[in-house]
């Protein structure tokens, strides 16, 4: 029980910021918007978040920092896209640039300084159940966010009529336009929506995973939120299960290493994204013509 | 695309700071210039060789200008970042990472009266001269002292990449190690980054998990201390004190301190004693020193201070011979009494005692 404890709990910390900016980006991608900022997103949110909890000693308000700095970055670039109609895919890597350059710029006075305070455990005394207790509610409240917020995404897009507009602005923006759908304000909601996710992602890491700042911290993390949204084929439940399948390879991985087993560790690091791939050309054999968004990406101008 | 972006990045940073560093100053001054693979807040290799960089400034108070850029991808961008410095005027030129060699000695053929520095190379010209710091006799003392206050009687490692420079510190760090207690076991993990943290951690995790209760690391980050410190394990930190990560968790730390050689070659150049040549200092130089010692009995801390003595003065050597790999072949005793440094710095094997295969 210890070990397989000790790795399952260790699988959920490292699925969780992956999850988090996934399911943020799932829905801005459902709108029809394709950002790929996410990893500048969520640096800001990682420096923000730390500097605050830092100058505050509240995980919770570097959360909220985190959030708000997210969305902040996000509404740059909705301001961009949707506002003076550049290129989402230009937008989107100028916005990483951005945030790696800015997120070191703020945080220069901050690297090598220790959080000491830990995220509030939302369930106290029920970790110490026996069995599952720890493996269910041990968790700082990042995890169950990350859960509410699939469950809740996931009921948005599907059971409720703002839900299946935003789909629909995704799918052909002129004929919601056509409809008298306001397509540049629900793109700018979704967009921000995002943003929030990947700077609350970001704080997840400077405040909870390793609570500490250094540059470039989230390591490309961003990039692979970006690909699980493409291996989820935009579905929220498949979102989950893809940053599991990614978390869970990567740190089965570290842990066959530690048993020595040698197999090169070249192959080993290589797994996860292996894995990927197999379960996405599985997927995608099973199932007939694309299921991205059919106006991912796509410019729109109101008036033409 | 993460390469792409990152390349963008450093293709700014790079702009910025050369833009910053054309404005006019006195001609008298000596202009010295830095180039980093990574950024300065890393807090780890590239925040170490900003402090030798500060340690300069402020050993030289109004005769030197020091210029840096950081996070400069290894590649053709770095010919250019080295030669934009070349061109503005800087005379005594660092480059910091190994993937540097070549862009350097091609630039240093252009300029044949600007002095070059290149971190961790073997490659030399007449204006370049190479420099790296022996970690390994460090990782030959924190060996020592795992083996000492290890209960489970294995130790983790988390590495980085399988070159020879990681390799060599994995066994330095074994024979060490074996000194004490000869049954030694060791895990490694390698993590195929020399930078990040949530990786790092979750292999210190996996580490602590499997029972090792000693980990060491040769990564750039913090994290995996904070998860000893977390987990009431011991730790080694890495390039830079770490100490404030685990106040109750650091055994020590081997730390680069590039301040001395740096000042020391700032001065040459100022009096215009500058000559190519190979520097690869340890802890007699002041390049490798080791973070003061802590969370440890007496005893042990005793015999640490007596092996780092014994290291220092040329008394006793990391790679004492006979050094017998895996298989137990005896390998060939170049150095007379130990190995030399050209086997030390292509070490492509394990030592003996290391349960597990080498990465090649």
């Amino acid at each position: 029980m210890g070990l397989i404890e000790a790795i399952l709990i260790t699988v959920i910390t490292a699925s969780t910021p992956l999850l988090i900016a996934a399911i943020g980006e799932l829905v801005t991608e459902r709108s029809g918007v394709l950002n790929l900022g996410v990893e500048g997103m969520m640096l800001m949110g990682a420096v923000t978040g730390f500097v605050t909890g830092y100058s505050t000693g509240s995980v919770v308000l570097g959360a909220i920092a985190g959030i708000v700095a997210g969305m902040a970055m996000a509404a740059l670039f909705a301001f961009l896209v949707l506002g003076i109609v550049v290129n989402q895919v230009a937008s989107g890597l100028a916005l990483t640039i951005l945030g790696i350059g800015l997120s070191g710029l703020i945080g220069a006075n901050y690297t090598g300084l220790r959080l000491e305070q830990k995220p509030p455990a939302i369930f106290g005394a029920l970790a110490d159940l026996p069995y599952a207790g720890k493996l269910l509610f041990s968790h700082d409240f990042f995890v169950y966010a990350a859960f509410a917020l699939v469950i809740l995404v996931a009921w948005f897009l599907t059971r409720t009529r703002a839900g299946l507009t935003l789909r629909a602005v995704g799918e052909s923006h002129t004929s919601a336009h056509a409809l008298g759908v306001p397509v540049r304000r629900l793109r700018l909601y979704a967009i921000l929506f995002g943003g929030a996710c990947a700077g609350l992602a970001g704080a997840h890491l400077s405040l909870a995973y390793t609570p500490f700042w250094v540059t470039g911290m989230t390591a490309g993390r961003g990039w692979i939120a970006l690909a699980i949204v493409v291996f989820a084929s935009w579905l929220p439940w498949r979102a989950m299960a893809g940053a599991y399948l990614f978390g869970g390879v990567t740190i089965a991985q570290l842990q066959v290493q530690g048993f020595g087993l040698g197999i090169p560790s070249q192959l080993m690091s290589s797994l996860p994204y292996l894995a990927t791939i197999v379960v996405l050309v599985i997927i995608s054999r099973t199932r007939t013509g694309s299921s991205a968004p059919a106006h991912l990406g796509v410019p729109f101008w109101p008036d033409r | 695309m993460s390469l792409k972006n990152l390349t963008f990045a450093a293709m700014t940073a790079a702009f910025v700071g050369i833009a910053g560093a054309g404005v006019a100053e006195a001609q008298d001054k000596l202009k010295v210039g830095f180039v980093y693979v990574g950024p300065v807040g890393d807090f780890g290799w590239s925040y170490q060789h900003d402090q030798g960089r500060k340690a300069v400034e402020a050993a030289f108070p109004g005769k030197v200008e020091t210029t840096f850029v950081e996070n400069v991808p290894e590649g053709p961008d770095a010919e250019r970042v080295i030669e934009t410095l070349a061109k503005s005027g800087h005379k005594l030129i660092f480059t910091t990472s190994f993937g540097f060699m070549e862009p350097t000695l091609k630039v240093a053929k252009r300029y044949p009266n600007v002095m070059f520095e290149h971190a961790t190379g073997y490659k030399r010209d007449k204006n370049v001269a190479t420099y790296s710091g022996r970690f390994y006799e460090g990782r030959y003392i924190i060996g020592q002292i795992a083996a000492k206050m290890s209960k489970s009687g294995t130790v983790g490692y988390i590495a980085s990449f399988p070159i020879p420079e990681v390799v060599s510190g994995i066994n330095a760090f074994m024979l060490g190690a074996q000194s004490v207690k000869p049954d030694m076991k060791i895990k490694v993990i390698w993590v195929s980054s020399w930078f990040d943290p949530g990786k790092e951690a979750d292999a210190a995790k996996a580490l602590i998990s499997q029972g090792a209760d000693v980990l060491s690391q040769h990564t750039d980050s913090p994290a995996a201390m904070q998860e000893a410190e977390k987990a009431g394990v011991k730790a080694f930190g890495q390039s830079s004190d770490m100490v404030k990560f685990g106040p109750k968790a650091q055994l020590t730390s081997i730390v680069d301190d590039w301040g001395p050689y740096y000042i020391k070659r700032v001065k040459a150049a100022l009096d215009g004693t500058w000559k190519s040549e190979d520097f690869w200092g340890g802890l007699k130089d002041g390049d490798v020193v080791m973070a003061p010692y802590a969370n440890m009995p007496d005893d042990v801390k005793a015999m640490a201070k007596a092996t780092e003595d014994k290291l220092r003065s040329g008394a006793m050597h990391a790679f004492t011979c006979p050094v017998v790999d895996q298989a137990g072949k005896t390998i060939e005793c170049k150095g007379g009494k130990n190995l030399d440094d050209g086997q030390v710095l292509g070490m492509n094997f394990y030592v003996k005692g290391i349960d597990d295969k080498l990465p090649q």
